[in-house]
């Protein structure tokens, strides 16, 4: 048996034998194989359909009075929704855009000036920042502040001080009419 | 850097690998148990099994693992979560189909292999501890697979939970309170539930544990083999690798076309359709059934229909049905044959092809409602199952008279080959 092996191992040619080639290929598929089959294991673990059938979150804007900032639960995140008053928008956009850590105008980030519609979640490690309820610190900027590292951000939402990279983000979201919004 | 010198089993590696395996002989380990471990040569496919059954182990660990991270062992949500599993998770229906149908290729494949064994005499001496490891495997797998039954929480889930764990109200005396602990309750609910989900996750790697013994014990003395005598050198015997590897990995191939095609064109073959819905404590479904690897217990256990000796027929097929197992631990002592395989032992061949007949008889049986001739055969076959290992393995091997035995597994195989004649110089 061991000198049939060895007499086959060693009739190759240029320098590969039969075996070598066989081992390779067998090799190749086996590992293409087991990649396939791995992937619906790492894919399970992904979010399931009924989880990204949650990722719209519809709401009334019709009862928010102006200064009112209201709460609402977006893909299990809070979204801040912010019913802007004209003090409130000229801060916004009387910002000298180039000073910025993370450059953005107002108007980028509003699609109506009096609606700001954010995602409350700082930018620095993901704490929910203060100045969303009645009575909270908003801040030297009159916006937001996150009690976890101290990152101030403006009434655009925009990050001013601490240590907190970017803007508050804006989520993608559409008015389906005056006064209602389909956020996601 | 200390490398130890190159008689080691790893001198064909690095300085690395050197500098681990004289620390951790993992590399050396490896070589001497999984690439020059020797093993009979004349080993035919039935001992493709073994591995086989170890692997579907490792396949059924990895796709509970994930299961479990969408599973909710609440008896409020487990019904939803597996349909939620089925409908939603990517690709859950996948893991959840492998992991359903792996339980049935897991039980065909130890059964093979169980077969196996007792066919060539693989439990006579020095292999009895490696058998009787075997049989704790299997308790353990028919634990495991029972509680894994119970998590979706349908009919036949419910059902079967209250009628297994009712089999301990058999016992005298206490049989009522045991019941009532195994539940948790009155009645099985969330806490039977919560602990079955528990025990379920735990068992498999306890079952890990007794293979790891059951591979000791193996690599002590080596495989078996068809022809039941020992090897007598490195004339008998082949390196594990490549020759084992390769064959091992052929059947793996062929078991897994098997496999795939239940689990992608009858991925409910085994299952029963009661089991999709939800359980119900106020209705049992018409006709209860086990998995089919559970049949034959069930036969065994329903097959006792009158008080023997003033034991309750109740009592009696539970320890009927458990003693059909607890038997395998005996098999050892209760074949009195010195001849391992049976091609040597021409009545017991025989005899050893009627046990699968009759287990698969008392699979039919079980898996009919007991009325008219189904429970004599029942009964019929329950008594032949005993009288099998009670009666005939003993018996067979005082009056059975062997064929002779041949001198070498070397010289078997040559003269298989019709190489046998040919001088040792020839022999090249």
């Amino acid at each position: 048996m061991a000198d049939l092996a060895h007499s086959q191992v060693t009739a190759g040619h240029d320098g590969g034998t039969r075996r070598d080639f066989l081992i390779l290929t067998a090799g190749a598929l086996g590992g293409i194989g087991a990649a396939c089959a791995i992937w619906p294991f790492i894919d399970s673990l992904n979010p399931a359909k009924d989880t990204l059938a949650l990722s719209t979150t519809e709401v009334d804007l019709a009862p928010v009075q102006a200064g009112q900032r209201l709460t609402v639960a977006w893909r299990g995140k809070p979204v801040f929704i912010d019913h802007r008053t004209p003090e409130e928008i000229k801060a916004a956009q009387d910002v000298d855009v180039a000073s910025l850590r993370d450059p953005q105008p107002d108007s980028a980030r509003a699609k109506k000036p009096e609606w700001l519609v954010i995602i409350g979640v700082c930018t620095h490690l993901g704490c929910i920042p203060l100045g969303n309820k009645p009575g909270d610190d908003r801040g030297p900027f009159g916006g937001w502040f996150c009690p976890c590292h101290g990152s101030i951000y403006d009434t655009s939402g925009r990050i001013r001080q601490g240590p907190a990279p970017l803007n508050l983000v804006v989520p993608p979201y559409d008015f389906t009419s005056d006064t209602a919004i389909k956020i996601g | 850097m200390a490398v130890p010198p190159a008689s080691s089993p790893a001198s064909g590696y690095g300085r690395l690998i050197r500098w681990i395996d004289y620390r951790l002989p993992f590399v050396s380990f490896l070589e001497h148990e999984f690439t020059a471990y020797p093993t009979p040569k004349n080993l035919n496919y039935w001992w493709n099994f073994g591995s086989l059954a170890g692997i579907i182990l490792v396949i059924m660990i990895v796709t509970g693992v994930v299961l479990a991270m969408h599973y909710t062992p609440n008896s409020d949500l487990a019904f939803d979560s597996v349909e939620r599993i089925m409908r939603d998770v990517n690709y859950g229906w996948l893991l959840r189909y492998i992991h359903m149908n792996g339980a049935s290729m897991f039980f065909l494949i130890v059964y093979i292999h169980l077969f196996r064994g007792l066919y060539y005499g693989s439990y006579k001496y020095p292999r009895e501890l490696l058998w009787i490891l075997g049989v704790v495997i299997l308790l353990l797998m028919i634990a495991t697979a029972f509680m894994g039954y119970v998590l979706p929480w349908g009919q036949m889930s419910y059902w079967a939970a209250t009628v297994i764990t009712n089999l301990f109200s058999a016992i005298p005396v206490v049989g009522n309170k045991i019941v009532t602990l195994l539940w948790g309750g009155f009645t099985v609910g969330n806490p039977t539930l919560n602990r079955f989900f528990s025990l379920h996750y735990l068992l498999p790697f306890v079952i890990v544990a007794v293979v790891g013994l059951h591979l000791i014990a193996l690599h002590q003395h080596g495989s078996n083999n068809p022809l039941g005598i020992d090897t007598r050198g490195p004339q008998d015997t082949m390196p594990f690798h490549p020759y084992h590897t390769i064959k091992d990995s052929f059947g793996l191939c062929v078991a897994l076309l098997v496999f795939a095609f239940f689990v992608f064109y009858a991925p409910n073959f085994f299952a029963s359709s009661d089991n999709y819905i939800p359980a119900n404590p106020m209705v049992t479904p018409n006709h209860i059934v086990p998995e089919w690897y559970l049949l034959p217990y069930y036969a065994i256990l329903r097959s006792v229909t009158f008080d023997i000796l003033g034991i309750p027929a109740k009592l009696l097929g539970v320890v009927l049905s458990l003693g059909s197992i607890i038997l395998l631990f005996l098999v050892p002592w209760l074949d009195t044959s010195r001849v391992r395989s049976a091609r040597f032992r021409p009545i017991y061949r025989l005899v050893s092809w009627l046990l699968p007949i009759d287990v698969i008889a008392l699979g039919y049986v079980g898996s009919q409602p007991p009325e008219g001739w189904v429970v004599t055969l029942g009964q019929v076959a329950t008594f032949y199952y005993y009288f099998h290992f009670l009666v005939l393995m003993p018996l067979l091997g005082k009056i059975e008279r062997p064929r002779p035995l041949p001198i070498s597994i070397g010289t078997a195989v040559l003269e298989a080959t019709g190489l046998g004649n040919a001088r040792p110089a020839e022999r090249h």
